[in-house]
């Protein structure tokens, strides 16, 4: 199957808007060598890219931690916000309902979206705000040198020695409860399955989740850590292998019938899931449930399209807004008539 | 609070009466529990009076609670026009079994009294006019339904007291349709009870041993009645509002209520789709944080809260005001600290808005007195936080929020919306590029773009972090130091363009008054009440917004004292008074506070100020 991106008119180099892959690119990245957040950063680059975003139209949105400073390394042609800690939600749903015609991409971390910002957290997911929203998953806090967050599994072990006694919270799994339609979990050292998720959710009309494993070199890579690189490679389960299909594009058939499940997208893109041994479907709320309980338990790491659901409205949906931007909307349609006024005043006469 | 001074009192009484009956000088309080439907009959009674063309307000003191808890609704008429709260009660109205005998007890001699038969007032005091009617019994001729005769006694009150006090019965008529607008059934059954009410008075009592009279006169023509949190949603429909974000408070939750309802009449597109997007928050952090997003990608942004709701917003306003982001905040004060007196009216949040935030951080504050200025200013604050770029507060109060006030229609605003320095892509092609925290023109205020402008150079970082004027990240001293100094050029900017101060200044006056908000209408009163009975003429500066503007300085050097009037405990204006003005003006501050939680009445200030003033000699 066809995973180029060109449509067969575009000069060589660009992607079918034109653009070369330089203008998705950001400010040098002030993380440490080998953060896996770099990792992801070029993965959005990558995705962005191919898929073809015009980068105009796009909002980069964080709160505050390693993994949100990572919005200046990427898509500088476009704007960014990088907020207060937790509270990129809100940010991004006030964004969205300024202007509904931007893609917004949030950058959280665990410490970020799993304890601070947690109250914001489910309730963007609560509300499917259109956006993806990414977590840099590396359970602990880097910028204030290595505590545990609350993406730290049971018995993990801190630089020092210490084990950590409290269990992880499953962003993954309490997002499928929360109704988030699009839920992901990845990892920074498989750029393949990332990057095809990536271009899956910008087709996707909703909250497209990602918890994407990304080991922080100096503070969680050592042996004991459950969310070093070692680990995650050791313990990764594939759920499937993804690939996919732009909208602009057509589908050919390389695998033989059962083999492949194929879920369409919004924007008319296809995600294909090529089955790994089990027959996974993901868009079956309870066995993504149970695909992740049993992985827990097995201390497995599932990556892949855990959840999707496209029939779900989006919020802006249920707000009824007209199609074109809040933002800027002339004097004439936002402010009603003098007579409008002199009726309401002759009401409360 | 000191009481009345027997002076004064004997003063005002000789004033009110001229010997025959009181005309169009008198307040009623309605003693209810909350939960019982009184509101509405209230209104009715009120309104009734205004449409008699007697200038009239009402405050109701309710409870944190939603049903079963004392309740007090004020009614005062006023020939004069004075519209403050007025300390003294003529006539009560006295349905609640648990208050009641306090409530009798706290009247002066001479006072007016209606109450539920069964409660037996009369037997604590014998200085009182009484009428007792049996409510409960005259209701069940109406119902069998005894949750809806409980509704109806408070309807035969309005009709019992219209009786006595010569309310054209023709205007109650008119208020009570009014007031259940499209209702056939409930305007039936309101008549029946109120008409009840009247003839019970008629065929009862004498009238004429009720001092108190309604006559008609011509002051009230053209005029509305209207809460200052309509008048506020009002203002931001008219501000071209399109984004509010909020979180449920009191008393401030009615004024994005109503937005909604007022948007939904008039901000749907001919297709049926809104051109506004209001959502309920999960809390202030969230509300006040879609504001600010909403905000910096190009909306009319807003959010609306009380005490509480601000301290939780704070980090996030320090972050839009150094990141430079507009946003309009309203915040109805109640009583704090904590969650104090949810229901009560306090001026206490000014120093927690005027420094909110950590860091160094200080914002404009628009402080409107009156339902209209809620109006204005909720128009005006848009403006402001576009051009400036920062968010704007709008401080208003419970007292002035959620009563009811007699005003003068709004007008239409005609001034073009404001949109600030928004350069949009064919700006950018002609400048080639920007700089998002320069200072181009001097004034301290930068251009920003949009998300979604299409042009290489829009683009910008946003950020809480230090930067410099390309908004680049940037920790260097001196780009720290500079970019502060230019937030500061802009809060001064921003002194020439908030509403002025109003300045009343008799010649002869060598003491004034400051003040703001609500306490605006016991001073007005209480200037009256100053010249008239001690000859005292006193100067009066109304603060209308903060920043300070060169007004302050002008005024304390025209005058031998100034007296800064508000409602707290700790004088928080008066600080901002102190540490505005040069070293040897400071000596002339004094202060005047009320913070009770029940609105500041003239007398008060005139009493405070009387015993101030003989201790200044």
């Amino acid at each position: 199957m066809s995973t180029t991106m060109q449509p067969p008119t575009a000069p060589k180099n660009t992607n079918r808007l034109g653009y070369v892959i330089a203008d998705y690119k950001g400010g040098d990245s002030t993380l440490c060598a080998g953060c896996g957040h770099d990792a992801i950063t070029s993965q959005i680059i990558k995705a962005f890219y191919e898929y073809g975003v015009d980068p105009y139209r796009v909002a980069k949105l964080s709160g505050i931690g390693c993994s949100s400073k990572t919005p200046a390394y990427f898509l500088s042609r476009s704007h960014g916000f990088n907020a207060v800690h937790g509270r990129m939600p809100a940010l991004a749903t006030g964004v969205m309902l300024a202007n509904q015609t931007l893609i917004s991409i949030g950058v959280s971390g665990d410490g970020d979206t799993a304890s601070i910002g947690m109250g914001q957290f489910v309730h963007l997911l609560r509300r499917n705000v259109p956006m993806i929203y990414i977590i840099e998953n590396n359970g602990v806090y880097g910028l204030t040198k290595g505590q545990f967050s609350a993406t730290a599994d049971l018995g993990s072990k801190a630089k020092s020695g210490v084990s950590n006694d409290l269990p992880a919270i499953d962003l993954c799994a309490m997002a499928i409860e929360l109704g988030c339609n699009f839920v992901a979990r990845s990892f920074a050292g498989d750029p393949k399955q990332m990057i095809a998720l990536l271009k899956a959710s910008l087709g996707h009309r909703g909250t497209a989740l990602f918890d994407v494993i990304s080991p922080c070199v100096t503070f969680n890579n050592h042996d004991g850590s459950t969310k070093s690189y070692k680990y995650a490679k050791d313990h990764e389960e594939l759920l499937h292998d993804i690939s996919y299909v732009p909208f602009f594009e057509q589908i050919t058939v390389d695998y033989a019938e059962g083999e492949t499940k194929d879920v369409e997208l919004h924007d008319g893109s296809h995600i294909r899931l090529r089955k790994a041994d089990k027959g996974y479907d993901p868009t079956n709320k309870s066995e993504a449930l149970n695909s992740l309980r049993k992985s827990q338990e097995l201390n497995e790491f599932l990556t892949g399209l855990i959840y999707i659901n496209e029939e779900k409205p989006d919020f802006l949906t249920l707000l009824n807004m007209i199609d074109a931007p809040l933002a800027t909307l002339p004097q004439e349609r936002t402010q009603p008539s003098e007579d409008a006024l002199r009726e309401i005043m002759s009401d409360l006469m | 609070m000191s009481s009345q001074s027997p002076q004064a009192l004997v003063a005002e009484e000789d004033q009110r009466s001229n010997g025959g009956p009181i005309i169009n000088d008198f307040s009623i309080q309605v003693a209810t529990v909350n939960g019982s439907g009184s509101q509405s009959s209230n209104t009715v009674l009120m309104r009734s009076i205004f449409q008699m063309g007697i200038p009239v307000s009402g405050k109701n003191l309710f409870p944190s609670n939603i049903a079963g808890l004392p309740t007090w609704f004020t009614i005062r008429a006023n020939k004069d026009g004075w519209i403050a709260r007025r300390k003294e009660i003529d006539f009560l109205v006295a349905m609640n079994s648990e208050t009641a005998r306090e409530d009798v007890m706290n009247l002066d001699p001479n006072r007016v009294v209606v109450y539920e038969e069964t409660l037996k007032l009369n037997q604590y005091r014998k200085d009182l006019t009484f009428f007792p009617v049996p409510f409960a019994k005259l209701a069940i001729e109406i119902t069998p339904d005894s949750r809806l005769r409980k509704l109806l006694a408070n309807m035969i009150y309005v009709g019992v007291v219209g009786e006595l006090l010569e309310i054209d019965p023709a205007e109650m008529e008119l208020a009570l349709t009014k007031q259940f607008k499209g209702k056939a059934k409930a305007v039936a059954l309101n008549k029946t009870a109120l008409d009840l009410g009247s003839k019970f008075a008629r065929e009862n009592f004498d009238k004429t041993t009720v001092p108190y009279k309604t006559q008609r006169m011509n002051a009230t023509k053209g005029k509305i009645i209207i809460d200052g949190n309509s008048a506020a949603a009002l203002g931001c429909m008219f501000a071209g509002v399109t984004v509010a974000t909020w979180y449920p408070i009191t008393p401030s939750s009615s004024l994005c209520e109503k937005l909604t309802d007022y948007m939904k009449d008039h901000r749907i597109d001919k297709d049926g789709k809104a051109t506004f997007a209001i959502v309920q928050a999960e809390d202030e952090l969230a509300a006040v944080g879609m504001a600010i997003g909403a905000g910096w990608a190009g909306a009319r942004a807003m959010t609306s809260t009380a005490g509480p709701g601000i301290s939780l917003m704070q980090e996030f306003v320090g972050l839009a005001y150094y990141a430079e982001i507009p946003v309009v905040i309203f915040d109805i004060t109640r009583v704090g600290p904590s969650t104090g007196l949810p229901t009560r009216t306090q001026q206490s949040d000014i120093l927690s808005l005027v420094f909110c935030s950590h860091g160094d951080t200080k914002h404009v504050v628009l402080l409107p007195a009156s339902v209209e200025e809620c109006f204005t200013m909720g128009y005006e604050a848009f403006d402001l936080a576009e051009r400036f770029q920062t968010p704007i507060f709008v401080m208003s109060d419970l007292d002035l929020g959620m009563n009811n006030w007699m005003s003068d229609p709004f007008e239409y605003p005609t001034k073009k919306l404001d949109r600030g320095k928004v350069l949009t892509a064919d700006d950018l092609k002609r400048l080639g590029s920007f700089q998002r925290y320069g200072d181009v023109d001097g004034d301290g205020i930068p251009y920003r773009t949009l998300p979604g402008t299409n042009h290489p150079a829009a683009a910008y970082f946003t950020r809480g972090s230090g930067h410099n004027e390309n908004a680049v990240y940037s920790e260097r001293p001196n780009d720290y130091k500079r970019n502060m100094d230019r937030l500061n050029k802009k809060y001064q900017t921003a002194c020439d363009e908030v509403p002025q101060p109003e300045i009343i200044s008799p010649k002869s006056a060598k003491i004034g008054f400051l003040a703001f908000g609500t306490t605006h209408w016991a001073i007005i009163e209480s200037l009256d009440q100053l010249q008239r009975e001690y000859k005292i003429p006193v100067s009066y500066f109304r603060l209308r917004a903060l920043p300070f503007t060169k007004h302050l300085v002008e005024f304390f050097e025209r005058h031998d004292r100034v007296y800064v009037v508000e409602q707290n405990r700790d004088g928080q204006m008066e600080m901002l008074v102190k540490a505005e003005l040069p070293s040897e003006l400071t000596g002339k501050i004094r202060s005047i506070r009320h913070y009770s939680g029940i609105p500041i009445d003239a007398r008060f200030v005139t009493d405070e100020l009387v015993a101030a003033e003989k201790g200044e000699k």
